[in-house]
């Protein structure tokens, strides 16, 4: 057969099997939005953000305590991951470059990050819990924060690392001391970088459930105190969606669309965010 | 051995060989100052041993220009100037470089307050993520409390001084990345000047540069030297020409010569610079 006849039959091969696969995926991912906001919709409603998850066989009802548990979750999580993941980071690229031990950390960094987030939980289960002898909000926020430091590690160092060593020499020929070539024009380059870092490990923990079953747990009832176990989104998706009762399922719907929308909205806003800046 | 005897050595072993695993004679420096005295200097990157024996005296107020092919050395001599070096390990220098008489090769030196006072542009432009005027201010706010109107007023002089005032002077608190490459370069420039530095390196300021702009840098150049003891380096030999008042020949580590511009452009020393300058190599 012609050489070139070939090629293009080839070619043509190819492009239409990866067309047909990327069409596949789409597939169930639209399916599966489709499925989350036909369900979810029904159980949409102010409702869902006032009231309390309802009990056995009462009616109605909504996920107010899981909600703001969740949020609470998150917000410890990233609090105490975040400043530790871009510390960490601004060492392996700036003042350990070439330590021995930054490699040392690169790798532990690399297993922490592909660890499956149940043995996260029950890590944080075994020296959190078990020690304070009850579950509680501060032990979920830890275990999401073990999940967003090696996040935030990664992204820091990869996008501190993309600012060219040209503008660290300008800065330190002006005279500024290595610290201060760090934070205000290392830093200042990069970001943006790592707020989407950031970002993307708020999505990622927004979804974690495995890692607050042995820690938060879940809570039936309202609270702000981290001292005691906390509702949370994922979990009270699992148990209702396992309940016996209609309402719980039409919740745990509402609930994984709510999930759903959000980590959506923060995978969109990172990609504008990348944008601008660029 | 004093200035004078090395001097003498050097003369004498001019005809041979490996006369250049020395220094070349110095030219007169016309009563000038000695800014920077380079004393036997060698340079590694590991263990590679890029700089071989280097002396080289730096008259003040005056444009010095490193030429020669790539690869020869003359970036690495100028970054020995304010050790911006240190900031790679493995990177090293053996010897003395006298700065107003004191080693700044010494241990303990404070690189920040010497690099104050050695201010360095580079070949690429390289803009702060901060507006125009941040630029500017920001070096100038790390070794000096000035109030707000007189950091206006160092930001205006020290962009006047770089030919650029007029043309960033409505826009002073955009992004400094949104300059074009040449003005970009001149904000650098400025931004050097503004602390106020003694010596000014520049290491092929122009090369990244179209021809207009190049020439305002070179503009730029003959304007500052008055204040500045300028060195600088080029692979662009009409530039050196047209900016220096003083060159220096390097090839693969060595200096070859030294001389005052025009003696050396029109009547080298050494077959090895006339070879260079003639375009049979480099």
């Amino acid at each position: 057969m012609d050489i070139y006849l070939r090629r293009k039959i080839v070619n043509v091969f190819n492009l239409s099997v990866s067309a047909l696969t990327t069409l596949l995926g789409l597939f169930f991912l639209f399916w599966l939005l489709w499925v989350l906001f036909d369900r979810g919709m029904a159980a949409l409603g102010w409702d869902l953000f006032t009231l309390d998850m309802p009990g056995p066989g009462s009616d109605s009802g909504g996920l107010r305590n899981a909600i703001v548990g969740s949020l609470l979750l998150t917000v410890v999580g990233v609090l105490i991951g975040a400043p530790i993941g871009v510390l960490t980071g601004t060492y392996l690229a700036e003042f350990g470059r070439y330590a021995w031990i930054s490699p040392v950390v690169r790798f532990i960094n690399d297993i922490l990050l592909s660890a499956p987030s149940i043995v996260i939980g029950v890590f944080v289960y075994e020296i959190m819990v078990v020690g304070m002898g009850h579950f509680s909000g501060w032990a979920g926020g830890v275990a999401l924060a073990i999940i967003v430091i090696p996040v935030v590690v990664r992204t820091t160092e990869d996008m501190m690392r993309l600012v060219p060593d040209t503008l660290r020499e300008a800065a330190a020929a002006l005279g500024a001391p290595r610290w201060r070539v760090v934070t205000d024009v290392v830093l200042k380059a990069s970001i943006s970088g790592i707020m989407t870092g950031i970002l993307l490990a708020v999505a990622r923990i927004a979804g974690e459930t495995a890692p607050l079953l042995f820690t938060a747990l879940n809570n039936q009832f309202y609270t702000l105190n981290m001292n005691q176990p906390m509702g949370n989104l994922p979990v009270t998706i699992f148990n209702f969606a396992m309940g016996p009762y209609d309402n719980w399922h039409d919740l745990a719907w509402a609930g994984s669309l709510l999930i759903t929308l959000v980590v959506l909205f923060l995978n969109i806003s990172t990609r504008v965010f990348l944008r601008a800046k660029k | 051995m004093t200035d004078a005897d090395r001097a003498h050595a050097d003369v004498a072993v001019a005809s041979e060989h490996h006369a250049h695993r020395g220094s070349p004679t110095q030219p007169d420096l016309m009563g000038a100052n000695v800014k920077i005295e380079v004393r036997n200097l060698d340079f590694f990157y590991g263990k590679f041993q890029a700089l071989h024996d280097i002396s080289i005296q730096i008259p003040e107020g005056k444009v010095t220009a490193f030429i020669g092919p790539s690869g020869c050395g003359k970036s690495t001599l100028l970054r020995t100037f304010n050790r911006i070096y240190n900031l790679y390990p493995g990177q090293r220098a053996s010897g003395e470089i006298l700065l107003d008489g004191r080693n700044i090769l010494e241990r303990g030196e404070d690189l920040n307050r010497l690099r104050a006072r050695v201010g360095m542009v580079f070949q690429k432009p390289t803009p702060f993520p901060m507006s125009i005027y941040e630029n500017i201010a920001y070096g100038v706010r790390l070794y000096e409390r000035l109030g707000r109107a007189a950091m206006d007023e160092r930001v205006e002089w020290a962009l006047r001084k770089a030919a650029l005032w007029d043309e960033v002077k409505d826009i002073l608190r955009q992004s400094g990345k949104a300059l074009s490459g040449g003005q970009q370069q001149r904000l650098c420039i400025a931004r050097a000047i503004a602390i106020k530095p003694e010596v000014l390196l520049m290491d092929e300021p122009a090369s990244a540069l179209d021809p207009i702009s190049t020439l305002k840098i070179e503009e730029l150049i003959y304007e500052l030297k008055d204040r500045y003891t300028i060195v600088i380096v080029t692979h662009n030999m009409q530039q050196a020409a047209r900016v220096s008042d003083y060159t220096a020949f390097m090839y693969m580590g060595d200096l070859i010569e030294f001389g005052d511009t025009n003696t050396l452009f029109t009547n080298p020393a050494e077959k090895q610079t006339e070879d260079y300058i003639t375009g049979r190599y480099g």
